[in-house]
């Protein structure tokens, strides 16, 4: 099992973060993992994108121009990267500021309103926390277990009250995905 | 099994020198090497092992604390990206020429000049062929993963101080600021004053009543003097290149072609070897750990098994001298590569492969 994903928005709203709890949860299941930044001047205020790999075996390389799995949390990602889906991969993106849907016919397509129900929740800080509930709803890579154990290894100590608050907005995300395309 | 973490290449750096047993960082902070320092102020070692962080004035400053803390005998290491290190060779060179061990981390971004942030390999012959004036060479050890950025600063304390020179660690943006998981090695304890004397009776401890003074230096005004330095650094390279080469080969047992590619490059192409043999071409991966010394009887034998040889690096081709002198001119060996902070994709290297070597 190879899961290449890429995770795509604004700078701010989690992207990095999420990335980083999902791959601290495949440390801790055992699995081989690598996280890829973009670190360039487009972190300085602008885009944020970050390449996840999860597998069972050695990881080759953690720079990728196709993915399994692309998570877009934004109009610009979407532009960027509705293209790089593996055919018959998957997209999620948040239709929050979404102007222009995807196209794509060839792959699958689910859409959670993740900063809507966030907002409305009075959480924003958790907002990421949704989207990623979604994937794994889609996709459990990651057990509920590890994922708690990843959490408590990526947030800092003096964080660690708000991880059943992100353990819950793991939940609500499970609960909020929507088929937009299913292909075959 | 060793503590299990998911760190970034460069927090892999900064806790291996920890746990090395490292005496004294010393260090001034540039993008994309920044969190080595960043990470042992925050981890406080002077409090764990007594080890010193100090941001020095400047990377010139830096490199001259190195050599006046490994003149002591002391475990040091400093870390900078490509501009930094530029400005470090003149001390590089005379750290060479006084023999004194020490480990310098290059976490290279794209050139020339103040370039760019990205990643990038156009350091190597900055770092193989000299950088510095005169005759010599530095190990150079070339991290392909977060584990061995960990891994490799234990190793280069170990062949700095078994030879009495400078280590360099040639690493790149992307692994410096990649995470993955990695097995850290446990703590092995700071060398109290007596061992460190006795372990290494050329440094300058203190001058006792029953021995002459020691004198650091790499100034000889008499040629036939400086002859003799040199023939003994030399003498010294060859028994490195004797004992110290360090390689990995993938897919090279039923090869009929190659790529050569060291660090982050060799990643890319162990992805394009699987797309490759994917479309049926018979495709090996041969990685130098070590660049300097250069695998060079490993490649030549390899060498005469294919039919050709890409060499992949994110530079305009610099290693690719080093595996042409190491082959000969038998069959094709091209070069591709990507500049400035660009990373090529796993697809454009099969490309490449496919018209430059194959079809080409």
């Amino acid at each position: 099992m190879t899961e290449e994903i890429i995770i795509a928005g604004f700078g701010g709203q989690g992207v990095l973060s999420m990335g980083k709890i999902l791959a601290y949860s495949g440390v801790m299941q055992n699995k081989e993992v690598s996280w890829m930044p973009s670190y360039g001047p487009e972190m300085r205020g602008g885009t944020a994108n970050v390449t996840v790999i999860i597998s069972d075996e050695r990881i080759s390389s953690p720079i990728l121009n196709s993915f399994d799995t692309a998570i877009i949390l934004n109009q610009q990602s979407l532009d960027k990267f509705e293209k790089a889906v593996k055919p018959g991969g998957l997209l999620i993106y948040d239709p929050n500021g979404i102007t222009r849907i995807p196209v794509r016919k060839d792959i699958n397509i689910y859409t959670i309103a993740a900063a809507d129900e966030a907002g409305k929740l009075g959480l924003s800080k958790i907002f990421n926390m949704i989207v990623l509930g979604g994937f794994l709803k889609l996709k459990p890579l990651v057990q509920p277990e590890f994922i708690h154990k990843g959490l408590e290894k990526s947030l800092p100590a003096r964080h660690h009250k708000l991880i059943p608050d992100n353990e819950k907005a793991i939940e609500i995300g499970k609960g909020l995905i929507q088929a937009v395309q299913l292909i075959s | 099994m060793g503590e299990l973490r998911l760190m970034k290449g460069n927090e892999a750096v900064a806790e291996a020198a920890i746990r090395a047993g490292c005496d004294g960082y010393f260090g001034y902070p540039i993008t994309p090497q920044s969190e080595v320092m960043e990470y042992l102020m925050a981890e406080k070692p002077h409090e764990r092992t007594g080890m010193i962080v100090l941001q020095a004035e400047s990377e010139t400053a830096s490199i001259n604390m190195l050599y006046g803390g490994a003149g002591t005998g002391k475990m040091v290491m400093t870390s900078s990206s490509s501009p930094g290190i530029s400005l470090m060779q003149e001390g590089i060179s005379y750290m060479a020429g006084a023999e004194l061990p020490a480990v310098i981390v290059n976490v290279v971004r794209g050139g020339p000049g103040l370039g760019t942030i990205q990643p990038s390999q156009a350091d190597y012959f900055q770092a193989v062929k000299g950088g510095g004036h005169g005759d010599y060479k530095m190990i150079v050890l070339a991290p392909a993963s977060v584990q061995e950025m960990c891994d490799h600063v234990k190793l280069g304390f170990d062949l700095a101080f078994k030879y009495r020179t400078p280590v360099m660690i040639l690493s790149d943006g992307a692994i410096g600021q990649m995470m993955e998981k990695v097995v850290l090695f446990d703590p092995i304890p700071r060398r109290t004053e007596a061992e460190l004397i006795k372990q290494n009776p050329w440094a300058a401890t203190g001058k006792p009543k029953d021995r002459n003074h020691i004198i650091i230096t790499s100034l000889d005004l008499d040629p036939a003097g400086q002859e003799r330095v040199n023939l003994k650094l030399q003498a010294k390279y060859r028994e490195i290149e004797k004992n110290e080469v360090l390689y990995e080969t993938l897919g090279c047992e039923d090869a009929e072609y190659l790529f050569v590619a060291f660090g982050l490059s060799a990643r890319i192409c162990q992805k394009s070897m699987d797309l490759a043999r994917a479309k049926g071409i018979k495709v090996g991966l041969f990685r130098p750990i070590t660049l300097f010394p250069f695998p060079v009887k490993a490649i030549n034998d390899l060498g005469k098994k294919v039919k050709g040889i890409l060499v992949v690096e994110m530079n305009a081709g610099q290693m690719i001298e080093d595996v042409k002198l190491s082959v000969g001119c038998s069959i094709k060996i091209e070069h591709y590569g990507r500049f400035g902070g660009i990373i090529p994709t796993p697809d454009e290297v099969v490309y490449a492969l496919e018209t430059q070597i194959i079809g080409g």
